[in-house]
């Protein structure tokens, strides 16, 4: 198992180097000087010109500027926003929970939806029921999540307002952030309704990011379901006259899981895709919508920041992902 | 002399028909499938004869029929079927006119991600050493990136336009292809045929080409009918986060962009665009389902 690690890392490691250096090549890769982007000041005199770049360091040769930024990197260093100048990785960590909130939230709903409906899918193989659950799982896996979450927006918020349509909370209340996290926050904070303003305001944005996840862990659970309900050792067991919702619980679905569990880890690139849209459209201050933003503001140094922490946690947690894997399925650890 | 038993030649043309019949049987098994196929060609008969079908310009603003609701609903008028948006232009036009844009869209990326894959792939595959780890590494860390927020960046690089947009899409679509082709070089390359081939002279450019890629196809193909509709979907999302295709143009990701203010005054100018893009995509998926289970029994899923 160890050795297992040590090989996956060994992996990670040129691949993180690889990404750190996209990520500081962006801005050279630019049109226009380095200088003014990364200063943020348009119109400057030859020595004033000077004076900046000596100070970001942008006169030393490109390696040297290249290593300073991997060692600034690693100790935590990502620079600072040109447009709000604080640094990069304490806005990350401010906005970081919102995401993280939102995701967990959705990558529940599409585990609780996605994995019953697979199963009976593949037990009622070929029925309407099978058909009907499919045909939704393509519609929901074809969609364009930012026009669904505009129709969810209108029905919901719209006609019926039910919900409301952007924010994490509503502006009567207002408390310190503790964890980062509304949900925890708002029932610490003691405030009457502030909880129920906190759900009703992720519920929308969790069902939107849910859909394509949910679709594709009810397709995947689907077909994993159908090979391994077709094994010998499942005609054993229900040849034992066990019943059929143990033998569909208990052996079938236990060993039909692990494929789904890597499914489940691939979707949370997906997430981090998707948050992009979901945050935009219900201006959920998330690291989506502060990518997004940044984009059109032009606000460089926090772009570069921003796609390498966003790479280097998909990198994590697709390592996370591959060890429970190889403690799940010793099959594939050599 | 002798009666030798002459062996039958098989002509191309027949076992080629043959095969034909056989993809199409296994495709037309699947209804969905073939409710895709026909969809998509209606798609494109609409897009090909866009001028001849839309009953008005996709540019034309008509000034005194700003938001005019859908023939349907009570103010509508005849004259606009899925009424007009914020400056008066015909919606169901300009959606006939975006069908172009989309299916343009999901050929040239697929098109470049494809050629592009199976030339890195198959050099990583054949050749393997040092040129293989160094190419798996940059698919690495490209797939390392989610695809959206690396076609955004890279169109924020670009300069936001189309061209910029899709040329971003391709390069984040791209390593499916290099790895697909790869594992099926990779696959293929020991068989007896190639050796075969290799011994009677073979260069490594037919080998590469001529013998072992054709042998690669079933999977590149399903993977490219995804790659289509990943493209459609990313290219609209990207113009409506207005770093695609830029206004006036009629692409329906762009045309959600605009429409975004006026949702809770006025649904239609939200509901059709998006749904034209819903159907676009479903149809190819249900064609790729259908697919996969023709080319390839071994992926098949039910």
């Amino acid at each position: 198992m160890f050795g297992f690690l040590l090989r996956r890392l060994a992996v990670l490691i040129p691949t993180f180097i690889g990404v750190s250096i996209i990520a500081f090549a962006f801005i050279r890769l630019l049109p226009g000087d380095p200088v003014a982007l990364l200063s943020g000041e348009r119109v400057m005199s030859p020595e004033r010109h000077a004076q900046i770049s000596a100070q970001l360091g942008l006169d030393r040769p490109m390696v040297i500027q290249y290593l300073d930024y991997l060692g600034g990197v690693l100790q935590g260093n990502f620079g600072s926003s040109i447009v709000s100048k604080t640094p990069i990785l304490k806005q990350f960590m401010a906005l970081f929970p919102a995401t993280v909130e939102l995701s967990f939230c959705a990558i529940l709903i599409a585990i609780a939806i996605g994995i019953p409906a697979g199963v009976i899918a593949a037990i009622k193989r070929g029925s309407a029921i099978d058909q009907s659950m499919m045909g939704i799982a393509l519609v929901g896996y074809s969609m364009p999540i930012f026009w669904w979450g505009l129709l969810l927006i209108i029905l919901f918020s719209g006609i019926l307002q039910w919900t409301p349509v952007s924010g994490r909370i509503s502006l009567m209340y207002f408390f310190k952030p503790v964890t980062g996290f509304m949900l925890i926050d708002s029932l610490l904070s003691g405030q009457k309704g502030a909880f129920a303003s906190a759900v009703s305001h992720l519920i929308l944005p969790s069902i939107v990011l849910a859909t394509i996840p949910l679709a594709v862990i009810a397709r995947q659970t689907r077909s994993a379901m159908l090979e391994v309900l077709s094994e010998d050792y499942i005609r054993t067991a229900r040849a034992k006259g066990l019943s059929p919702f143990r033998v569909v619980s208990l052996h079938a679905l236990r060993n039909a899981m692990i494929p789904v569990i890597t499914t489940i880890g691939l979707q949370i690139g997906v997430m981090l895709a998707g948050a992009i849209l979901t945050e935009t459209i219900f201006s959920w201050p998330g690291i989506g919508k502060w990518m997004v933003d940044s984009v059109f503001r032009r606000d460089y140094p926090v772009i570069q920041g921003g796609l390498l922490l966003i790479a280097g946690i998909i990198m994590v947690v697709n390592l996370i992902v591959d060890v429970l894997y190889g403690l799940i399925n010793p099959r594939i650890r050599h | 002399m002798a009666d030798t038993t002459k062996a039958q030649p098989v002509s191309s043309a027949a076992l080629r028909r043959q095969m034909l019949a056989e993809f199409w049987f296994y495709f037309s098994e699947n209804r969905g499938a073939v409710i895709g196929l026909f969809v998509f060609i209606a798609l494109v008969i609409v897009a090909v004869f866009a001028p001849f079908i839309a009953p008005h310009s996709p540019f034309e603003q008509y000034r005194d029929a700003v938001l005019v609701p859908p023939v349907w609903v009570e103010k509508g008028n005849a004259s606009y079927l899925l009424g007009t948006d914020a400056v008066g232009r015909d919606i169901l036009s300009r959606l006939i006119y975006g069908a172009q844009y989309s299916l343009f869209i999901g050929l040239f990326v697929t098109t470049l991600s494809l050629t592009g894959g199976i030339l890195v792939g198959l050099i990583a595959g054949y050749y393997r050493g040092w040129v293989d780890t160094v190419i798996m590494r940059l698919m690495d860390i490209i797939l390392a990136f989610p695809s959206l927020l690396l076609a955004l960046v890279l169109v924020a690089i670009l300069g936001p336009s189309l061209t910029n947009g899709m040329i971003a899409i391709a390069l984040t679509l791209q390593p499916h292809f290099v790895r697909l082709t790869r594992a099926a070089v990779m696959a293929e390359k020991t068989r007896d045929y190639v050796t075969a081939a290799r011994i009677s002279g073979a260069g490594p450019f037919r080998l590469m080409f001529r013998t072992i890629l054709p042998n690669c196809t079933a999977p590149l193909i399903v993977q490219a009918t995804l790659s289509f509709s990943n493209a459609i979907l990313d290219a609209a999302a990207l113009g409506f986060l207005g770093m695609g295709a830029q206004p006036p143009a009629p692409e329906w990701g762009t045309m959600l962009a605009e429409a975004r203010e006026f949702i809770l005054r006025a649904w239609w100018v939200v509901t059709f665009p998006g749904l034209a893009i819903l159907i676009t995509v479903l149809a190819i998926n249900l064609m790729g389902d259908g697919l996969r289970d023709a080319l390839d029994p071994k992926m098949k899923r039910s």
